[in-house]
């Protein structure tokens, strides 16, 4: 059979990680087929070399056909019309070489039709719901006529009557003999349309199979069904102290009813799927965000926690999960950005910074962290990943908080340091502060935590308690 | 900030400064037999032109250095010129005033520098409020200011200034308010914890903010702060022109960004420091006095001064290549 679809042991390497190893997976035309694993098995590594967006590091990928793909992230420009995005750089033209409007406008109402989106060719996108625009993704995508269609977690926005509406589109293309490689965290879904899947994980191929040959409990296995081998410090004990409470929390469009206690020196484990919301929990309780409902407690007393800076009065820290992007001053170096959010009465008076006793506590700090830098004055820039990661941990632990939120602590980061980090968190709890660690890895939520909290979709899916806690029941809490 | 590049590049904008020197006392000599630097009489005119940019480089400079840009600095020179002015004159002269007697000279200078903070309050309340970029809100102040200063008197320039007032603007002391302002400014922004915001700001807003820095805040402080300099300008500018006109200051906002910039402050933020601004305000005063001093056509000065600014611009892409992703 002429497969559409032939990736032959590929693999590909980040810093620091192997993202895919030797992996081979074939694709039928007429079929769908999805791709199953948890948060980076390599899913969407695989399916951006499938579409050439990266090239495999050994191994090549075959193609017979063309290939579009829709993006888990909305690459549209929403100040231009539907129209207009759809066929961005291919806009028909007139033969003065203008875009040639009433017969954009005329295609697109044929290509929506024919799809059955009721949606307006005019309208601009920016105007437009998130499912909306993820319906433009799915016509635009449909009108290359691609042989071979990615679909990147499509559904995660839509509603029950869209999804309904995109199972709809992708039978049609099937039974066009077009190939749909499907990714999806939504367990119901695969047994609803897809025709074979292939599992990954940590970058490899753990089973090919019919999806009929497959349930439920029979996937979970295969996608979790890593041994536990890694060996993680615990040296802390939870006590009976509730420090930190959540009562019924809710952001609109985010998340509702979240509800949890931590702890002093107990570490509460976060664990979810992408788009489950645990970081917006995270900002929500650091002041990032406003509550729309929900009583946050510390110390049993109420607390409103408006800013940044008022979370940081109250004793709270917060790791973010993306460095770059939240974390780390760039163009400064190692010691400013060590002592950004210590800047209180210890170390300034009448707004002058006592220099002496900040480097101190700042060289004091990188040296129990273990920071490799020549100085405290190299710009945090050339630092490895880990060792600005420890900056940042560091940033947090010169404030000597109480209630330590981490967002993907440890992402990004070589297996030294790592370990390292693991360690500190674990002393940390053990010095009486209460922890909160969202992680996508789970054996490190597991190996970490005293207890797990589950999330799923913006709600709490439950609570995994005690040494019993296993990747099977938190995967089975984490997917529907 | 870190110290040995930091160093290293001071060393480099002096090297420009340097150089400009070098070449303008050999075509001195070559041309009209005379030293360039060596007359203190030029050297003195030399910084007393740029000075009143020079105090508002320093403003811009904090401001860019948050990641933002002030345009209107040169208008609120005039504003604030304007109604220090009025202030000052002497009380059978009253354009605006006509009722007042002489007043304390302490009045109109503060007047002045109220003005000027009130221009910077109001921009930095814009962008912290509305979110609208630094570049929009100073741009409607820009012109707004300018507008106001011309409405004030409707276009009368106001002179006949009390003699305690010119007084502030005579001989050297613009350039001894030059020096004090940018010594204060260093280490403002070297060793407080306003400086040190400043910087975190500008390099990365959202980090800032997680660290518990109040943004909002602390960037109306940061704008306030650009105008009270503006202010002073204006204040300085009256007091030696012995009167106020609407058009002063015009395109000194351009002069003072250009300064800062080509002193090494990066307009991406996080990046600069004041000693690079007070050596690329002078190299714009070396420019127009050396081209004057060897008799080239005035023209010739706005040339190289463009050429000098989009250099200094490229030189600092080079420099600090992978700092912003």
């Amino acid at each position: 059979m002429d497969y559409l679809v032939e990736a032959d042991q590929v693999s590909r390497t980040f810093p620091g990680v192997l993202a895919l190893d030797s992996v081979s997976m074939k694709v039928r035309p007429g079929s769908v087929h999805a791709l199953m694993g948890e948060n980076g098995a390599g899913k969407s590594t695989l399916v951006r070399m499938i579409a050439g967006f990266d090239r495999p590091d050994s191994g090549r990928v075959v193609l017979r056909g063309r290939v579009a793909m829709i993006h888990q992230e909305l690459h549209l420009m929403p100040p231009m019309t539907v129209a207009e995005n759809i066929w961005l750089g291919r806009e028909p033209l007139t033969r003065l070489g203008f875009i040639d409007h009433r017969a954009l406008a005329r295609r697109t109402a044929e290509l929506l039709e024919e799809l059955g989106i009721a949606i307006d060719p005019e309208q601009r996108v920016g105007d437009l719901t998130i499912a909306g625009r993820q319906m433009v993704e799915i016509a635009r995508a449909v009108s290359y006529e691609a042989d071979v269609l990615i679909m990147d977690e499509p559904t995660s926005t839509l509603s029950e009557r869209e999804v309904d509406l995109l199972f709809r589109i992708v039978a049609d293309l099937r039974s066009r003999e077009k190939a749909i490689i499907y990714i999806t965290h939504r367990m119901s879904e695969i047994f609803r349309i897809a025709d074979e899947v292939t599992t990954l994980r940590d970058g490899r191929v753990v089973d090919f199979s019919p999806a009929d040959h497959l349930d439920r409990d029979r996937l979970i296995a295969l996608m979790v069904g890593r041994e536990l081998t890694q060996m993680f410090p615990k040296g802390n004990t939870p006590t009976e102290r509730v420090v930190l409470s959540v009562k019924h929390l809710a952001v609109e469009g985010a998340f509702a009813d979240v509800s949890f206690d931590v702890r002093a020196g107990e570490i509460l484990g976060v664990a979810g799927l992408v788009g489950s919301k645990r970081t917006e929990v995270a900002e929500t309780l650091f002041g990032l965000r406003r509550a729309s409902s929900g009583d946050v407690c510390i110390d049993g007393r109420p607390v409103d926690i408006s800013s940044p800076a008022v979370a940081i009065d109250l004793g709270m820290a917060f790791l973010t999960e993306d460095r770059k992007l939240s974390g780390l001053l760039l163009p400064l170096n190692v010691q400013e950005n060590m002592e950004i959010a210590v800047l209180d009465d210890r170390f300034v008076a009448m707004g002058f910074v006592n220099a002496e006793k900040l480097g101190a506590s700042c060289r004091d700090m990188a040296g129990s962290l273990r920071v490799k830098t020549p100085s405290l004055s190299e710009p945090v820039q050339t630092l490895s990943g880990g060792n600005q990661q420890k900056v940042l941990v560091g940033r947090w632990l010169l404030t000597s908080p109480r209630i330590l939120i981490l967002d993907e602590p440890t992402r990004g980061i070589d297996v030294g340091a790592k370990a390292e980090i693991h360690r500190l968190i674990s002393n940390l709890a053990a010095d009486g502060a209460a922890v909160v660690m969202i992680s996508s890895e789970m054996p490190e939520i597991l190996g970490m935590s005293d207890r797990v909290m589950v999330m799923r979709e913006g709600r709490v899916a439950g609570f995994l308690e005690g040494p019993g806690a296993n990747q099977v029941d938190l995967m089975r809490l984490a997917s529907q | 900030m870190n110290q040995p590049r930091r160093l290293s590049h001071d060393a480099g904008i002096f090297l420009v400064l340097l150089t400009l020197v070098v070449l303008f006392e050999a075509v001195g000599w070559g041309i009209r037999g005379t030293s360039f630097l060596f007359n203190a009489q030029r050297l003195l005119v030399m910084v007393l032109q740029v000075s009143i940019i020079g105090l508002l480089a320093i403003g811009v400079t904090q401001v860019i250095l948050t990641g933002g840009i002030d345009l209107s600095s040169g208008s609120v020179v005039a504003l604030s010129a304007m109604i220090a002015a009025s202030l000052a004159q002497t009380a059978n002269a009253r354009a605006v005033f006509a009722s007042l007697v002489d007043l304390p000279v302490v009045i109109p200078i503060t007047a002045g520098l109220i003005t000027g903070a009130l221009a910077g309050f109001v921009n930095g309340r814009l962008i912290a409020l509305t979110g609208i970029p630094p570049f929009i809100a100073t741009l409607g102040m820009m012109v707004t200011a300018r507008g106001l200063a011309r409405y004030y008197t409707r276009g009368q320039p106001i002179s006949m200034l009390s003699e305690a007032y010119t007084r502030i603007g005579e001989g050297a002391l613009p350039v001894a308010m030059f020096i004090i302002t940018a010594i204060v400014f260093h280490v403002l922004l070297r060793q407080t914890r306003y400086g040190k915001y400043t910087y975190a700001i500008g390099a990365n807003p959202q980090a800032a903010r997680v660290s518990g820095i109040r943004v909002d805040r602390h960037l109306v402080v940061v704008y306030t702060v650009a105008g009270l300099l503006s202010g002073l300008g204006g204040v300085m500018t009256s007091a030696r022109a012995a009167s106020g006109q609407a058009g002063m200051g015009m395109s000194y906002e351009l002069d003072a960004i250009a300064a800062s910039v080509i002193g090494g402050t990066s307009l991406s933020g996080g990046i600069g420091r004041i000693s690079g601004t007070v050596i690329g305000t002078v190299i714009l005063g070396v420019i127009t006095s050396g081209f004057t001093f060897i008799g080239f056509d005035a023209y010739i000065q706005d040339i190289v001064k463009g050429a000098v600014i989009v250099l200094a611009v490229v030189a600092d892409r080079y420099r600090h290549r992978g700092a912003h992703p």
